[in-house]
């Protein structure tokens, strides 16, 4: 049960099993063990084996696209026509969507079933998946520790094998840190590479949607369907969308990887170094040619996002009012109560939180100091990135400064768990593409490489972390689960 | 008592004519049942995102051509966000630091022969609301988001005007401008045209502004001249009477012709404004505003110079002719049917016809009198069918749909009496029968004349030529 997108690709063009067979044997896993893990928030059973029957109908035709029968599992925050759409919050528990996301859309256009929605932080903010309105996700490694946040639900289902993959989505390493934390692949594209549309906004100017699997090689080909200009989000970028697969095949012969001497610096644990810089070696050994680099803005990182996420999202969740949607408290007897009780029983404590940060860095008075100077900040962020990249080709460096940590062990200190993202989140802030790769263990628990690539340099990021999965066997282990 | 100076600015908000909404594919039509016009992006449901409506752009910039502003060359939509249940999103999207249009003017007349400028300061595009329905369900409120979306520009003028009387004018040059440039159909009952008023006074001779109020909810140009020069009283009496008027939004009830506070500065929202994620910056580039200003139609100022340059129309008449793109047009319409002379054509237009209409309430475009049938009545006056008397007759008859003017001529007998021997017969009775002032005239009072012209047209019901009849008359009376 550890298939491959890939895999099962071969195996229902070569008739070895039926869509509908490998649905059930996904669902079956669902049902034994998403009670313990708790990854997924809704299951379509029904509906996925209605979408498989189809399937191998087209199949028997011989019409079948690149993802005809395969199941996938779906992140929570992606609109899906008549399925509850919750983001795991109570504010969305009765929300039934009316519309397919561009994302979901591309996936049934192009044959895919669906398993289920996942489990997620709430409305996407959280790195733990402890801030779920329908409970905490276990690491399939080790069920006390958390699988990452907040796609901690679609990693939890790839690396516990209830699903071969699943869609995430990334606004400050929300892909990549789960990935790392259970030991999977998962790329967060450049932004405007794959549509918002119907992805739950968080921070508008940071989310971007990407897919978590178990190698490179289906992440390339699940953002093959992915990726896209989609006339309905304006700031999806109209640039074609290249061959992923084909490049996984060339040579990375040459190749300069960059080493930001911050990702490197105090806090980061010395297991999780000693790992990363195996990882490097093996590069090394592959041909590539490892330059010493500077991310001196690096630092700004934490406090300019939490600045930038947390003001767009002050904005993006007032349509939550209780309104037209979602929660609504009973008898209200006013407007005022009415917002007031809706949105305070609808939304958890860390959500009131990032709204109540973000709320107060646009008010009258404070916007210069924060929001003004966060979007300054930024673009020396960015700047730092491009520099880097007129030395380098890829960036490479640790996705989290530990290892998966235990539940509750952090949900005290916001800011500690905040740190989580370090690593992570100044990418979302540039809008560059990275992608996480398993890259060894500590302590039995993986470890997560992240590369990072220039815009829409997704080809060859795809093509780096295959080329390291051709060379190491990381990526094939699986926790065993009883 | 202190002489008091009035300063008005007004905010006009002009529904830009598109057929779908300015972030959705949602129709803007008037009048449909409530919410069967508002798709998901316009009801703000989880995950949708606006996609700009690029004609919004052309429109606004066509306004901002035309009023001599400058066009941002990068403007930027911003969310100014606040709670209300007609607001879906919980925030508009609008524009704030980079309007799309910048700092223009137009020159206003709000007297004959005198001329001013009113600043423009800007002119921004935005999302209309949805609307609050209070009478259709006992103790709850409805939310129609029909018009959640609907394109909105927003044209701010400088605080320039010192009466109602110039805001008014002001209003109606706005809305005559808006109309030509066909970017706003100028509905005001429907709310296609509204107007807010920024008003203060201050001691005549002051440069400090006085605290405004900001009147809203005005819908029309007579509720705008009067809820100004209401609140213009009320501002006066309370400083007067020692007290001070409070920065505060007002709302003008026309039934009772008063303004009433809604909310005070104390109470207004921290809009918390910031550019909106979801949309990209809208760049407009030199080549755009010159294939926008090469399309833009005659504007109503030179149309209004050209009246009098070529047809030798009085300001006044000019003035009227072009206040409307509709009026212009029946004009010129008229003018082609070779309706005589322009100036005199421009006299029965702004007189008898614009009289009749403003009596029966009804647009030039309804007017019973088509440009055709009053270039027809006027042919008959120039080749002297009829007397200018007799064409008022034929007019009225026309407005009450008898026909057209040489029907009318035809079936009432009003064609003019030339056949000198009828007229000297006419002469011949009255000279008879007025024996004393005839002696009266030939004793040198001229002035009997007219006593002799005013008894044959009764005798001839008018028909007579009045030309002919005072010559003739003349001659006889010798």
């Amino acid at each position: 049960m550890t298939k491959t997108i890939k895999q099962i690709q071969q195996g229902l063009a070569q008739k070895e099993f039926s869509s509908v067979e490998i649905t059930q044997q996904y669902l079956d896993r669902i049902a034994s063990h998403n009670s313990a893990i708790n990854c997924f928030i809704t299951v379509t059973d029904e509906l996925a084996l209605q979408q498989a029957k189809k399937a191998d109908a087209v199949i028997a035709r011989g019409d079948a696209r690149a993802l005809t029968g395969i199941p996938l599992a779906h992140k929570d925050i992606y609109c899906t026509d008549g399925v509850r759409t919750s983001c795991a919050s109570r504010m969305l528990d009765n929300f039934i969507a009316p519309y397919d996301a561009t994302v979901i859309e591309k996936f049934k256009l192009d044959g895919a079933v669906m398993l289920g929605k996942t489990n997620m932080d709430e409305f996407a903010m959280g790195s733990s998946n402890e801030n779920s309105f329908y409970g905490a996700v276990a690491n399939p490694w080790d069920f006390e520790r958390v699988p990452g946040g907040s796609s901690g639900g679609s990693a939890a289902a790839v690396a516990a094998s209830l699903a071969p993959a699943a869609t995430g989505t990334d606004t400050g390493g929300s892909i990549r840190q789960p990935a790392a934390l259970c030991g999977i692949s998962g790329i967060k594209p450049t932004y405007g590479r794959v549509s918002r549309y119907g992805m739950i906004a968080f921070g508008s100017s940071l989310d971007q949607g990407g897919p978590l699997a178990r190698s490179a090689e289906d992440c390339a080909i699940l953002l093959q369907t992915m990726a896209g200009f989609d006339p309905r989000d304006s700031t999806s970028i109209e640039r074609p969308v290249p061959d992923y697969s084909e490049a996984l095949n060339e040579d990375i012969g040459g190749l300069k990887i960059g080493l930001p001497e911050e990702y490197f610096a105090e806090g980061l644990d010395a297991d999780v170094a000693k790992v990363i810089e195996t990882a490097i070696e093996e590069y090394r050994k592959l041909g590539a040619e490892i330059i010493d680099i500077q991310l001196p803005n690096l630092n700004l990182s934490i406090p300019v996002y939490y600045i930038v996420a947390t003001a767009e999202c002050s904005s993006n969740l007032s349509r939550f009012d209780g309104v037209r949607f979602g929660h609504r408290c009973d008898n209200p007897i006013d407007l005022e109560d009415l917002y007031k009780r809706s949105r305070d029983e609808g939304f958890g404590d860390e959500v009131k939180r990032r709204i109540m940060i973000g709320t107060y860095a646009l008010s009258a008075g404070y916007y210069d100091a924060y929001y003004l100077k966060a979007q300054q900040l930024r673009r020396l962020i960015k700047q730092d990135y491009e520099n880097a990249f007129e030395q380098v080709d890829i960036i490479l460096c640790p996705v989290t400064p530990e290892v998966a940590f235990k539940q509750g062990a952090k949900t005290d200190n916001p800011v500690s768990m905040y740190l989580q993202d370090i690593y992570t989140l100044a990418l979302n802030l540039a809008g560059l593409p990275g992608m996480s790769i398993p890259a060894g263990f500590s302590q039995g628990l993986p470890v997560g490489m992240q590369l990072i690539g220039n815009y829409f340099d997704e080809p060859r990021l795809l093509k780096v972390a295959h080329k390291f999965q051709q060379a190491t066997d990381w990526h094939l282990k699986t926790p065993e689960i009883r | 008592m202190a002489a008091w100076e009035t300063v008005i600015g007004l905010e006009i908000h002009a529904q830009l004519a598109t057929e779908s909404k300015i972030f959705s594919g949602a129709s803007t039509a008037f009048g449909a049942e409530p919410n069967t016009q508002a798709c998901t992006v316009d009801l703000g449901f989880p995950g949708v995102l606006p996609v700009l409506n690029a004609e919004v752009v052309n429109m606004a910039v066509k306004f901002g051509v035309a009023i001599g502003a400058e066009i941002t060359p990068i403007s930027v939509f911003a969310r100014k966000n606040y709670f209300y249940p007609d607001l879906p999103k919980g925030y508009q999207i609008s524009q704030f630091e980079l309007p799309i249009v910048g700092k223009g003017q137009l020159s206003i007349s709000p007297e004959e022969g005198v001329s001013k400028l009113i600043g423009i300061t800007r002119a921004h595009l935005e999302e209309d609301a949805g609307k609050s329905v209070h009478d259709a369900f006992p103790d709850q409120t409805g939310i129609d988001l029909n018009r959640a979306g609907t394109p909105l520009l927003e044209i701010v003028s400088e605080p320039d005007m010192r009466s109602a009387k110039e805001a008014v004018v002001y209003a109606r040059k706005i809305h005559t401008l808006v109309r030509y440039l066909d970017i706003c159909d100028g509905n005001m009952q429907e709310g296609s045209f509204r107007c807010d008023a920024n008003v203060s006074v201050r001691p005549m001779g002051q440069e400090e502004l006085g605290t405004r109020a900001e009147l809203k909810n005005i819908n029309s140009f007579r509720f705008l001249e009067r809820a100004i020069n209401y609140e213009i009283e009320r501002q006066i009496d309370l400083i007067e009477d020692g007290g001070k008027v409070t920065q505060e939004t007002r709302l003008y009830d026309a039934d009772k012709n008063e303004t009433r506070s809604m909310r005070s500065k104390e109470e207004a929202n921290d809009y918390r404004y910031f550019p909106d994620p979801d949309l990209l910056p809208v760049a407009v580039t030199e080549d755009d505003i010159e294939r926008i200003k090469a399309s833009l139609p005659e504007l109503p100022e030179q149309k209004r110079q050209r009246y009098i340059d070529n047809f030798g129309l009085s300001d006044y008449n000019a003035e009227l002719l072009t206040a409307s793109r509709e009026t212009a047009e029946y004009f010129e319409q008229a003018l082609a049917q070779d309706g005589g002379q322009a100036s005199q054509l421009a006299n029965w237009i702004v007189g008898d016809l614009m009289g009749a209409l403003n009596k029966s309430d009804l647009e030039i475009q309804q007017s019973p009198v088509t440009p055709e049938m009053l270039a027809g009545l006027l042919q008959r006056i120039a080749d002297n069918t009829i007397s200018g008397k007799i064409a008022k007759q034929v007019f009225e008859a026309m407005w009450q749909g008898e026909g057209n003017a040489d029907d009318i001529i035809e079936s009432r007998g009003l064609k003019q009496i030339t056949d000198s021997g009828a007229i000297e017969s006419l002469i011949d009775e009255v000279i008879a029968a007025n024996p004393d002032q005839v002696e009266q005239f030939r004793a040198g009072k001229e002035k009997v004349l007219g006593f002799f012209v005013g008894q044959i047209m009764k005798q001839s019901k008018g028909k007579a030529n009045p030309g002919q009849v005072n010559q003739m008359l003349r001659e006889k009376l010798k």
